[in-house]
């Protein structure tokens, strides 16, 4: 039999409509190989089972009944960064130890509403900070690929490997990327149809190209922020990771919507996303960026890049090249807003009023005690550096200016879209997956953040963006490219990422 | 920041004196004063008073992971109103900056506030100080720096248990307008009043309650002192002061504490102090060094806020007449300045004078307000809310004088009664017989009685017109005072004669 854990959120709503299968049956299909493989991947860090299955049955009744909403009975797995009501909501901190919050974030609850089955809580890195999702409390995510050991072998040699049925493999356990990387990770192996992410410098994409699934980062504003747990408020932003174009399409459908209580969220009305999947692309003017041709980029990137374009160009885009020339201060600007913001939104995790608290002998003390425990490495850095740029007599030197970057980098976009560009293509990561534990990330946490070198402008000029696979690197790990749109142009984003799925195709581990 | 410009000319009667020549008082006021909402600047919850520790909390209030702040349009209408109020600038974009700092009663570990772009810009208002001992005003222009929109934290509360404190969210978020005002204060005299005119604006507007007391008002007050006419001196500043005599008890400590600092050679240092109402003094709360950085930066949980001009125009034209108009108005009705004054300095007392003085002669309503009611109020520490006497009840009392159907005298008597028994003016004068006697027969028999007994005293009264008082006298004490005093003085004329 097909594994029902095969079928793509399409598919699966299809089955479920036809009453083909059940909803119950695929959540227990899910319940399953989640049971079964989730230990070694470490992607949950709390399964919901019991929410999962009576979700499924409810779902079983609305479909009988004739009310089945348009994710009906499809099981998800959520992020842990949202608020899901009276279960694990801890953005993966030790400092939220314990935490259930009594409300429902505004994404899942239209989810919920939209009849979807929450299969539980996904890793990610601490606070969303991180590009590995080897920053969790819980421990890192194992990536479900695996290099290709033929070819790494064969090409150490300078040899041709062409095409083998099921290489042996390299077992060194890689990231999924992050600080999605649980997200990337279940919708990959097949432990959730999809999932929920958010993206405040890459989080999203760059798992998706780390994963071979699709990522989607929407206009800022797109979606509400209500009841996600705040890691950079003018960057952070909600969206799918799914396995086709079509299935992230199907789930921003749902996931966006106006929020009376997230004032940076847009009250405006949510078209179908998957109406303009598979429709031609000729004419369209296609935008590829000099200067995201970086210093030192791997030649497999580059040729992925130059791929991309061709397929486009053959389906009848117009190529051009454009410039947004100061792309090259959006990493280190991006580093200074994101703490800066991050600093202040982390205050309020005091141990105080919930999660963990160190007893002290006074409340300066025990302010210390609980955030030095509470609060992993990378998280202390950031709230260090965006203390400091927010400090007296730094502020104009680090904050302003980076705002004032900020504007640069976002009027760059606003050039090229004037100039009748409709989408900008671009590599989604610098690399493929990288191994857990790699002693040059660890040693050095800028080569860590470099990782997000082609996808944080996209979150400083707050446009949408998504990654698509595109093929496999020379060890056989997916890579990604990366489409960047018009402000609540995510359609377009669709239209032309399903261009490159047609021809990529799909990637499975 | 811009640079301070001194407006006022020294005047000496606000010196305090000192060794080898005079010192002069320079005072700035930030006052926080609370905005009358129903819900909090940020969230839904209430900001009723007095309600039980920590029930009025929402999970934005209490700082939740993932909550988000959504601004409360009735705090921004009633800061563009008072803004107005302040005859300043309405700013139709400002922005909210968060001010880092951790508290427990402050659960976010910032407070949201506007420092880079206010709601309300400069302004002015005109405070009227004294009276003096000839019952003149002096009016003086006090500048408005710029009015802000902020939360308010929580309480903690250090007296709960042997070892820990506790805090209570209720406050926690609740809208506050700060008001700064330049530092074109001279005296203890002229900062009391603009205090007093600050919270009779806000009453007048409705957008807060000027509740001292109960904390709805406080001031953060910076003083300084300086030789008269020089350079600035460096300032401290006095916080939360909740009082107005806690405040000039305050200036005066610690205006007393820098001459006496400077007067030994010493220089102020800047610092924050608080001020000890027991003690009467203030003391270091900390030094300019331990001064926290806030880490001020836009909150980017909230969009700019921005309105139009019609929207400021539409707040306009529903304000309500102030303070300044009102006593205007009053004296152009023909009542003194300091009539006027002491009327319009409560909306609460301008509102019960006009009640009295609605369809009557409005000096004597004044009159009454000011030296019978107010006078009674203050003798008993009941404010006008709480006056026994209802308008109505002392338009009655006028009306009655007016009718002659009393005299002022026994009219002082009814209002008594009214104070302390209650009831309707005219009835307990017919109850209880005290309508004056207009009838001369009755009145005349008196009169000739008391000169038959007396004729010593008539004959003095011959040689001296003045003695006739005394028979005046002597007359309303025979009738109880229910005697027409004017029929009683031209009875006595005509029979004594002169």
């Amino acid at each position: 039999m097909t594994d029902l854990t095969d079928l793509t959120l399409a598919q699966a709503r299809k089955r479920l409509a036809d009453k083909d299968v059940s909803a119950s049956e695929l959540t227990d299909a899910y319940l399953a190989a989640i049971s079964e493989r989730n230990g070694a991947l470490n992607a949950y860090i709390s399964v919901t089972e019991d929410i999962a299955r009576e979700g499924a049955v409810a779902s079983d009744k609305r479909i009988a009944e004739g009310t089945a909403g348009p994710l009906e009975g499809i099981p998800l797995g959520v992020k842990d960064l949202y608020a899901t009501k009276g279960t694990h909501t801890q953005a993966c901190s030790h400092i939220l130890d314990g935490f259930k919050p009594p409300y429902e974030s505004t994404v899942t609850q239209n989810l919920w509403d939209a009849g979807a089955v929450m299969l539980g809580k996904l890793n990610m890195d601490e606070f969303a900070m991180g590009s590995s999702n080897e920053t969790s409390h819980y421990g890192p995510v194992v990536n479900p690929w695996q290099r290709d050991l033929m070819n790494v072998a064969v090409r150490s040699e300078g040899g041709d490997v062409g095409t083998i049925e099921s290489p042996p493999k390299d077992d060194t356990p890689l990231v999924p990327g992050g600080s999605s990387g649980g997200s990337a990770a279940a919708v990959a192996a097949r432990l959730c149809v999809a999932a929920t992410a958010s993206d405040t410098g890459g989080s999203i994409r760059q798992p998706a190209a780390f994963t071979g699934t699709v990522g989607v980062k929407p206009t800022y504003g797109r979606c509400s922020r209500w009841g996600m747990v705040a890691f950079a408020s003018s960057l952070d932003q909600a969206g799918p990771i799914a396995r086709t174009v079509e299935d992230a399409a199907l789930m921003l459908n749902v996931m966006a919507s106006p929020d009376a209580k997230d004032t940076t969220c847009v009250d405006r009305p949510v078209p179908d996303y998957t109406a303009t999947i598979g429709d031609s692309i000729k004419g369209m003017t296609i935008g590829i960026p000099r200067e995201y041709r970086i210093d030192g980029m791997a030649e497999e990137i580059d040729g992925l890049w130059s791929q991309g374009i061709a397929w486009l160009k053959d389906a009848g885009a117009n190529i051009v090249d454009i410039s947004l020339p100061h792309t090259k201060y959006a990493l280190p600007a991006y580093y200074i807003v994101a703490p800066a913001e991050a600093s202040s939104n982390l205050a309020r995790y005091d141990g105080v009023r919930y999660g963990l608290r160190v007893d002290g002998s006074d409340i300066t003390d025990m302010y210390e005690k609980t955030r030095a425990a509470g609060f992993g490495d990378e998280v202390q850095r950031r709230i260090l550096i965006g203390t400091y740029v927010l400090s007296a007599g730094f502020y104009d030197a680090y904050y302003t200016k980076a705002q004032k970057v900020r504007t640069l980098i976002k009027h760059d976009f606003e050039m090229a879209y004037a100039d009748g560009v409709d989408c900008i293509l671009t590599p989604a990561t610098p690399s493929a997956a990288f191994p857990i534990g790699d002693k040059e990330m660890a040693a050095d946490p800028v080569k860590m953040y470099l990782n997000d070198v082609f996808t944080v402008t996209v979150n400083m000029a707050g446009l949408p963006g998504i990654a698509v696979p595109a093929g496999l690197s020379v060890e056989g790990l997916p890579l990604g490219l990366q489409l960047i749109g018009k402000p609540f142009e995510e359609s377009d984003l669709f239209r032309v990422g399903s261009v490159i799925e047609a021809n990529a195709g799909h990637f499975a581990p | 920041m811009t640079a301070i410009v001194d407006t006022r000319t020294p005047n000496p009667k606000n010196f305090f004196p000192g060794q080898d020549h005079d010192w002069e008082l320079v005072i700035g006021l930030e006052v926080h004063a609370q905005v009358t909402s129903e819900a909090k600047l940020f969230s839904g919850a209430s900001t009723g008073f007095g309600a039980e520790q920590n029930s009025h909390v929402s999970l934005v209030d209490a700082a939740m992971p993932g909550m988000l702040p959504v601004i409360n349009e009735e705090c921004v209408k009633q800061a563009v109103r008072t803004g107005l109020g302040l005859n300043a600038m309405i700013n139709n974009r400002s922005a909210f900056d968060r001010k880092n700092y951790f508290y427990p009663d402050l659960p976010q570990g910032y407070q949201i506030s506007q420092l880079y772009h206010p709601i309300v810009g400069e302004g002015t208002i005109t405070i009227q100080v004294g009276p003096d001992k000839d019952g003149k005003f002096e009016s003086v222009d006090v500048g408005i720096e710029r009015l802000h929109l902020e939360q308010d934290a929580g309480k903690s509360m250090h007296d709960q248990h042997p070892t820990m404190s506790y805090v209570d969210l209720n406050r926690s978020g609740v809208a506050l307008m700060e008001i700064v005002s330049k530092p074109d204060i001279r005296s203890i005299d002229e900062a009391k009043a603009y205090v007093t005119k600050l919270r009779s604006i806000v009453r007048y507007l409705g957008t807060c309650d000027g509740n001292m007391d109960q904390g709805s008002m406080r001031a953060d007050v910076n003083v300084s002192v300086r030789k008269p006419g020089s350079d600035f001196g460096t300032r401290c500043e006095i916080k939360n002061v909740n009082s107005i005599r806690f405040m000039g008890q305050a200036i005066d400590y610690e205006a007393r504490r820098q001459i006496d600092i400077m007067e030994a050679g010493g220089s102020i240092e800047q610092e924050t102090r608080l001020f000890d109402p027991v003690k009467g003094e203030t003391r270091s709360m900390r030094s300019k060094e331990e001064a926290h950085d806030y880490r001020y930066f836009p909150d980017p949980d909230l969009l700019p806020l921005e309105f139009d001009d019609a929207f400021v125009e539409e707040l306009k034209a529903d304000l309500p007449e102030l303070p300044d108009e009102k006593r205007a108005r009053f004296m152009a009705d023909g009542l003194s300045e300091y009539d006027a004054s002491i009327l319009v300095s409560d909306k609460a007392i301008a509102d019960y004078f006009e009640q009295v003085a609605s369809g009557r002669d409005a000096k004597m309503a004044a009159n009454w307000t000011i030296n019978d009611l107010l006078g009674a109020l203050n003798k008993d520490g009941k404010s006008i809310e709480d006056s026994p006497v209802t308008a109505a009840q002392l338009g009655g009392i006028i009306d009655l004088i007016k009718a002659d159907t009393i005299s002022g005298k026994i009219a002082k008597d009814v209002f008594e009664i009214v104070w302390n028994e209650g009831g309707d003016p005219a009835k307990i004068v017919e109850d209880r017989g005290m309508a004056q006697v207009t009838d001369t027969g009755a009145i005349e028999a008196a009169v000739d009685e008391i000169i038959a007994a007396n004729p010593d005293k008539v004959e003095q009264a011959r040689e001296k017109p003045n003695m006739i008082g005394w028979f005046v006298g002597q007359v309303m004490k025979a009738t109880r005072g229910k005697a027409n005093p004017k029929a009683v003085n031209e009875l006595l004329r005509v029979k004594i004669g002169g």
